[in-house]
């Protein structure tokens, strides 16, 4: 457990970086401090490994004050990563990955074995062990700065905006294996960005912060979407807010109608009773995409990969109502698909019935229209 | 001076039986240059490093520094040598006054050479290295200096070169090295000139020159295995 009892930084320079922070840090859980560029979340940061100390106020983990402790020897026991890696340039990836255990006198053999470890367990190829940082892809590197600060297997981990630097599609792959790590090793995180979004997804807990170093809120994901508690951090959060609030919101079972399918690479079908829309699984009956009959020319025989219609989204039964609706709203037909979990079909499902869904969980969504909403 | 003489030729390509003749003069004149060139180097380099990290660590170090070591370097050689006894209680050509002058010099180069080599070495791996756990002596001796090596090797290259011509200069007031071949040169031209020691002293020089400069290189390699890495 991380503690902030009212603590400040100022700059020599007179600015205001941090002012009387008050938070806890649950262990085991991923803290996420989130504000607009410049509001203290690095200074904070650095603040718990020392790299920053405070001008007022203290910082305690487990109920020790950091500053009680010898700086060098309190970092090797936080891990850190920041958003370009950081990574030494000079060593090899292994030996990047055990600079922890270097340190702290670990045998080396034992340590690169510890490394050796961490290396597939984040994700990347044994291979690169060898290789130097400079070989790696901005999205390797930035796992091998995971690895890096888990090496010692320490209990605290801090860090800054990781996943920025990298292209969307990556930083979605590096968030998902980051919770799947997480809810394996059960870490103290504090973590850093200026993301809405990733502080809403990788967040056991959300701490908004304005400029000058104010905590403006500190809330569960569903709780800061559905009640902001004023208009910066509504503002903050963002206008759909409502409907991301929904990412929190699950259903039982979702009663879907039979989909009429059709196999692909099977002869197109016909028929007056058919929809101008029909579904395309494969032979797994997993789905693929939507066929338009009524487009079809008269060359087009068969059921071919390169007519289908992909655009839309899936919906997991027992998944959140987010996913439900974008999968109605995103489908061509309007219908949105609904897969078991083993992504084989289970059937459609419509907006209007999704919007039903919604209203009937109208005591939680009230709120998301009433005392968050803006005024405008 | 009378075995000159014996030196039947004048013609530029006769260096090499010039060389033959005089060998034991010639290859003590050469042992000394090398050692002239490198020791200050060497002596430079360490008083550079902790000079340069100071420059580095305090900002405001940085402009004075390389303001006085880039006036250091503007005294011409001659000078500097006329000017060190005095300044250092020594007699006029003493041998010491050399090896002080190109230390000063090769300080003068590479205190800049360091500092901006530490410069090169990213902001973010700095803070890294500080994060996990470096204490600021581990992490200039085991991140910092490390990554600057081929900035810094670079500069030892131009204060080798350099100091093998100086050197020279320094031979011509009397210090016993290859510059002395240059003297002898002048000294036996009274009835047309006499160019056997003046070609073999540029053609040592040159070559001691190519010798140094390719053992940095090869220094260089050895020590930034990671650089070949990065160019492939
Ligand atoms: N060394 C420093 N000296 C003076 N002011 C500083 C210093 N470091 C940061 N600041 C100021 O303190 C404030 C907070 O900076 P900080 O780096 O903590 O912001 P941040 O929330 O991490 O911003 P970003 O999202 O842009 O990284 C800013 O106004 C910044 O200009
Ligand atoms: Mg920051």
């Amino acid at each position: 457990m991380i503690r902030f009892e009212s603590v400040s930084k100022r700059y020599p320079d007179g600015t205001v970086a941090v002012d009387e922070l008050d938070f806890v840090a649950p262990s085991g859980q991923i803290t996420v401090l989130v504000g607009p560029s410049g509001c203290g979340k690095t200074t904070s940061l650095r603040m718990i490994n020392r790299m920053i100390e405070p001008t007022a106020g203290r910082i305690l983990i487990d109920d020790q004050d950091v500053t009680k402790v010898d700086a060098a020897q309190l970092r090797r026991g936080i891990g850190y990563v920041i958003q370009h890696a950081g990574l030494f340039p000079h060593r090899t990836i292994i030996d990047n990955v055990a600079s922890v255990p270097y340190l702290l006198g670990t045998d080396k053999k034992q340590a690169r074995a510890r490394a050796m470890e961490l290396i597939e367990r984040v994700g990347l190829d044994p291979r690169f062990a060898k290789r130097y940082p400079s070989q790696l892809s901005g999205g390797q590197q930035q796992r091998v700065g995971v690895a890096r600060a888990l090496a010692a297997d320490p209990p605290v981990m801090l860090m800054d905006e990781p996943f920025s630097a990298v292209d969307p599609v990556v930083r979605d792959q590096l968030q998902e294996e980051f919770l799947r790590l997480q809810s394996d090793l059960g870490k103290t995180i504090v973590f850093v960005t200026h993301d809405i979004d990733e502080a809403i997804k990788l967040g056991d807990q959300v701490a908004v912060l304005r400029v000058g170093g104010h905590l403006a809120q500190l809330a569960t994901p569903a709780e800061l979407l559905s009640r902001p508690v004023d208009e910066f951090v509504a503002g903050f959060v963002g206008r759909d807010r409502g409907y991301r609030a929904l990412t929190f919101t699950t259903v039982g079972e979702l009663a879907v109608h039979d989909e009429q399918t059709v196999t692909l690479g099977a002869p197109v079908p016909s028929g007056a009773d058919l929809d101008n829309w029909i579904l395309v699984v494969d032979a797994a009956n997993v789905p693929q995409g939507w066929l338009n009959l009524v487009e079809l020319s008269r060359d087009d025989t068969t059921v071919s990969a390169d007519l289908l219609y992909r655009g839309g989204t899936l919906a997991t039964q027992g998944g959140s109502l987010r996913e439900a609706l974008d999968a109605c709203l995103s489908s061509p037909s309007g219908r949105g698909v609904v897969v078991d979990s083993d992504e084989t079909l289970l059937g459609s499902i419509t907006a209007a019935e999704v919007l039903a869904l919604i209203e009937k969980r109208r005591p939680a969504a009230a709120s998301v229209t009433g005392s968050g909403s803006e005024r405008r | 001076m009378t075995a000159l003489a014996t030196s039947s030729s004048s013609s530029p390509l006769h260096f090499w039986g010039y060389f033959m003749d005089h060998r034991s003069t010639d290859l003590s004149w050469l042992w000394s240059h090398t050692w002239l060139s490198v020791v200050p180097v060497v002596i430079g380099l360490l008083v550079a490093l902790p000079l340069g990290w100071l420059a580095r660590r305090y900002r405001f170090v940085y402009p004075p520094l390389i303001s006085l070591t880039g006036l250091i370097y503007t005294i011409p050689s001659i000078a500097l040598f006329v000017l060190i006894p005095p300044l250092f209680g020594l007699k006029s050509l003493d041998p010491k006054q050399v090896p002080i002058a190109l230390t000063l010099y090769s300080i003068a180069l590479l205190v800049r050479v360091v500092a901006d080599g530490l410069a090169s070495v990213s902001e973010d791996t700095v803070q890294a290295a500080t994060a996990i756990g470096f204490k600021p002596l581990g992490r200039f001796f085991r991140v910092e200096l490390p990554i600057a090596v081929p900035v810094i090797t670079a500069g030892l290259r131009v204060a080798l070169v350099a100091n093998v011509s100086i050197v020279a200069v320094s031979g011509t007031i009397g210090m016993s090295n290859l510059g002395q071949l240059f003297t002898l040169g002048f000294q036996n031209s009274t009835n047309g000139p006499y160019y056997p020691p003046i070609v073999l002293g540029i053609v040592l020089c040159v070559l001691l020159a190519l010798v140094l400069d390719r053992i940095v290189i090869i220094l260089n390699i050895l020590l930034t295995p990671w650089r070949k890495a990065v160019r492939s």
